[in-house]
């Protein structure tokens, strides 16, 4: 009987000491605050043929930040910096799909181009775009930040040069797909697209010895040379990865506008992405990562967006909330305070041996 | 309590997940005397000080120091420092991007209307310097000294900060034997000014030398505190170790004698490195053990760094097995069969957050390449092998590398490169920082090594370990190989002379 409490208390601990316990934590307490604030939050109902419901409506918004969330886990785990670029990689991704679509007018009803086409050219563009911050990362040896900064500024730039400064609009059907719902499957295509882009790059890493690398990487650049792997060309190719998740996450969000907005598409995307990363429990100066946490993080942060509409806050006051909650978060992940933690149990533990020997 | 007794630490305990390092620990320490604390690797040196100076908690047990009535606990270095605890570490803990004055007064800088008086700071910082007899401008920037000199300083800081008591942790694993010397005046002029100073060290030598008393522990017991006059140094060692010390010297007996036949696995011809290593010649044959020797930056590293491609070769070829290879990165060194075991570990050998089991396999998984992962079942089997092989002492092979011993970790990049079933080993330094037990304990492993029939490079600062290890060595001087020696006239008096340029008529 005693063995068995004992036994119960170590899975405890080592459940608690796992990396995603605090991630999974987080995103307990912010459903948590729905049960009691917006009853019907979990509330999955079928209207007109598909699903609906705040939780549908968590889950579907969030892909895109889960699909960037990813990429940014890489970049950050290699190179121990962040791409703020990822948002206006989108932007221009969706800007090129949408053109080719269109055949350069800016409305269309019908593809001018085939969508394959226009989707293969338009990740390539991503693709590229991933490849010159990782050739100013890990060829030239400028900081993440720093590096990635010019296409933050220019990316928005290029991608209006693309339009013409224009919107353009794909007003057809099979287009909207991808931001829509497949069909009559209930269920939006973009969750599909997340699910997706986590499985295959979880393959990726665990298929080869790409995730090994990374890490060992991030942690080491010099002795990870010396052991024979090639530092800068693992870093380049995080920053590639990067950006053609970029691209994908473009094209699903251009979709379900059916539109290449320049200025808004993914705007704002990268600081939820790093914010994603951190909440996942990852070190933003690289080094071992969770994928998986990552992804929590991300749906984290769309829940705790999509609450704050459901409690009736006003898009323009939400980032304060967002900003409340997420030092919340933060703190409660933070060292300082699990070292606290640890005291207090500690402190408990010596109460109660004392106790016990007073007893005896 | 004694009159004298500046620090008392009092039944100390300390756990970590999975291994008990201290248990009811004692150590006093006296005003004005030189204490070594020994042990071998895992005997809770490194702990019993990082819970002296607020690196770690403690769970039980009492810190009492000169001076204050209460017990005191200090929980971060900032602390034990407010108490007189001043340490300097085996890896230099300074910003090498500031200057030498800058490093000795961050955190505490001289001000003038609330801005930095730079003109007092350098003026003190030379006064400082001169008169522990240290040459080196305070302009200087860190990064551009020696990392003898960058140890020196480092003292210097702990000592113009007052401590009561200072804690020397391996100071003498990077500096020759003039520095060592120098260090040992310092430390001597600190002791008469009534500083306590604790020393670890791994030199026995060093121990005799300067010390006053010595306190030994293992597996984190302790094993006692004795005067140094009155246990001579076999007693010591058996001691640390806990059993009766076989001899180093008759590991090599058998050995010089037996030469296979003559078949090079390595010929380097005119390589070189601008900057560091002038163009060279070297070979090395099946089974052979060589040597490399000379002063710090004389080009030991630098040779062996050249041929594996950690520094790319500028001129010059290199043969493996008679074959002509050419060598751009150390990638391609593995796969001629090579293996590289870096001077400084922490820097250039293990991946701190990576486990055990990762860090054994990240060599034979780079060289396998990306697309050829093994799998778990292949790296466990590794793993468990060399963890037995080498008797690592972890937790686990699941256990971050980081929470190794210092000799431990060592043995994983030892086995990490044992893995890759290398011809030519290259060990800088494999010995640095570890106890005698493993010295030990790796030196016959290179010389069964050399056995099997691969060859072997071993650098080392002690001439002793190498002239045991070594059937030939190479002598540098200023970044130049200037000689060979073998047989009869491997002897330290002849590599003294080498060293110092007493045979510059055979250049």
């Amino acid at each position: 009987m005693n063995k068995q409490v004992e036994k119960t208390k170590f899975d405890m601990r080592k459940a608690t000491g796992h990396q995603l316990f605090m991630p999974i934590i987080c995103l307990i307490v912010v459903l948590l605050i729905n049960v009691l604030e917006t009853p019907d939050f979990f509330k999955i109902s079928m209207n007109n043929g598909v699903l609906y419901g705040y939780l549908v409506d968590v889950v579907n918004r969030a892909s895109e930040l889960v699909i960037v969330a990813i990429g940014m886990t890489l970049v950050t785990a290699a190179s121990g910096g962040q791409d703020i670029s990822v948002g206006a990689t989108m932007a221009v991704a969706g800007a090129v799909c949408c053109q080719i679509l269109s055949g350069g007018q800016v409305t269309t009803n019908e593809f001018m181009n085939p969508m394959w086409i226009a989707i293969i050219v338009a990740i390539v563009c991503a693709a590229f775009c991933g490849a010159f911050n990782g050739f100013l990362v890990a060829r030239l040896n400028i900081q993440p930040m720093v590096a990635t900064l010019i296409l933050f500024t220019a990316g928005r730039g290029i991608a209006q040069l693309v339009t013409k400064g224009q919107i353009t609009y794909v007003r057809v059907e099979t287009y909207k797909v991808m931001g829509g719902y497949i069909g009559s499957c209930p269920i939006p295509t973009p969750i599909f697209f997340a699910i997706a882009a986590v499985i295959i790059v979880y393959l990726v890493l665990k298929k080869t010895a790409l995730g090994l690398y990374i890490e060992s990487v991030g942690i080491n650049g010099s002795a990870s040379r010396l052991v024979g792997l090639n530092s800068s060309m693992i870093k380049f190719l995080t920053y590639v990865i990067c950006g053609i998740l970029a691209g994908v996450a473009g094209i699903v969000a251009s979709s379900r506008i059916y539109s290449a907005d320049a200025n808004n598409i993914g705007l704002n995307l990268e600081m939820d992405a790093i914010l994603a990363v951190a909440l996942g429990g990852n070190l933003l100066s690289g080094g071992k990562f969770s994928l998986m946490g990552s992804v929590i993080g991300a749906y984290t942060i769309q829940a705790l967006t999509t609450t704050l509409y459901a409690m009736n806050v006003s898009a323009d006051q939400l980032p304060v909330y967002k900003a409340i909650v997420v030092i919340f978060i933060v703190v409660l992940q933070s060292p300082v305070f699990k070292k606290y933690v640890k005291g207090l149990k500690i402190k408990r533990q010596t109460a109660k041996s004392q106790a016990v020997e007073g007893g005896n | 309590m004694e009159k004298n007794i500046v620090l008392f630490m009092k039944n100390i305990s300390k756990e970590f997940p999975g291994v008990r390092a201290l248990s009811h620990v004692d150590f006093k320490l006296r005003k004005g005397e030189i204490h070594a604390l020994m042990g071998e690797n895992g005997a809770g040196k490194s702990t019993l000080i990082k819970v002296l100076t607020g690196v770690y908690e403690f769970e039980s047990g009492d810190i009492h120091m000169d001076g204050c009535k209460e017990k005191i606990i200090n929980h971060s270095p900032q602390d034990a420092q407010k108490n007189g605890i001043s340490t300097v570490y085996q890896e230099v803990n300074l910003c090498p991007n500031l200057t030498v004055a800058e490093n000795l007064f961050i955190g505490r800088e001289p001000r003038k209307y609330g801005m930095i008086d730079w003109k007092t700071m350098n003026k003190k910082s030379e006064e400082l310097l001169k008169d522990l007899d240290i040459d080196v401008s305070p302009m200087r920037m860190l990064e551009e000294c020696s990392l003898a000199i960058q140890q020196m300083i480092a003292i210097a800081r702990a000592v113009d900060m007052k401590c009561k008591v200072l804690i020397l942790d391996e100071p003498t694993s990077s500096l020759d034997e003039e520095e060592v010397g120098k260090l040992f005046v310092l430390m001597r002029r600190l002791k008469s000014e009534g500083v306590g100073i604790i020393f670890v060290t791994h030199f026995l030598e060093q121990v005799y030398e300067v010390c006053d008393r010595i306190t030994v522990l293992r597996n984190g017991e302790l094993v006692g505190e004795f005067e140094v006059s009155k246990l001579p140094r076999v007693m010591l060692v058996a001691k640390m170790m806990g059993k009766d010390f076989d001899d180093l010297a008759d590991i090599k007996s058998d050995r010089k004698i037996k030469q296979q036949a003559v078949e090079p696995v390595i010929e380097a011809e005119g390589v070189s490195h601008r900057g560091t290593i002038k163009p060279f010649d070297f070979t090395i044959n099946k089974g052979e053990v060589v040597g490399l020797t000379g002063l710090l930056g004389s080009g030991r590293s630098e040779l062996v760094r050249a041929i594996y491609g950690a520094d790319k070769a500028e001129t010059g070829t290199v043969k493996v097995l008679g074959k002509e290879v050419k060598i751009n990165t150390p990638l391609d060194a593995m796969k001629a069969g090579m293996a590289y075991l870096p001077e400084d570990r922490k820097r250039d050998g293990i991946l701190s957050d990576l486990s055990v089991r990762e860090n054994i396999i990240i060599a034979m998984q780079a060289k396998r390449g990306l697309f050829k992962p093994m799998s778990r079942k292949e790296m466990e089997e590794a793993a468990d092998q060399f963890i037995d092989i080498l008797q690592i002492k972890t937790a686990s092979r699941e256990t971050p590398i980081k929470s190794l011993s210092g000799g431990n970790q060592q043995k994983v990049i030892i086995g990490r490169w044992l893995l890759t079933n290398p011809q030519y080993l290259i060990l800088d330094e494999p010995t640095r920082g570890i106890d005698i037990g493993t010295k030990t304990e790796i030196q016959k492993l290179v010389l069964k090594l050399a056995d099997e029939g691969k060859a072997v490079t071993f650098i080392s600062s002690e001439v002793e370990e190498m002239l045991r290890t070594c059937s030939r060595m190479a002598v540098l001087r200023d970044g130049k190989k200037v000689g060979e020696i073998t047989g009869e006239d491997l002897t330290q008096e002849k590599i003294m002379e080498t060293i110092a340029g007493g045979d510059r008529a055979d250049e």
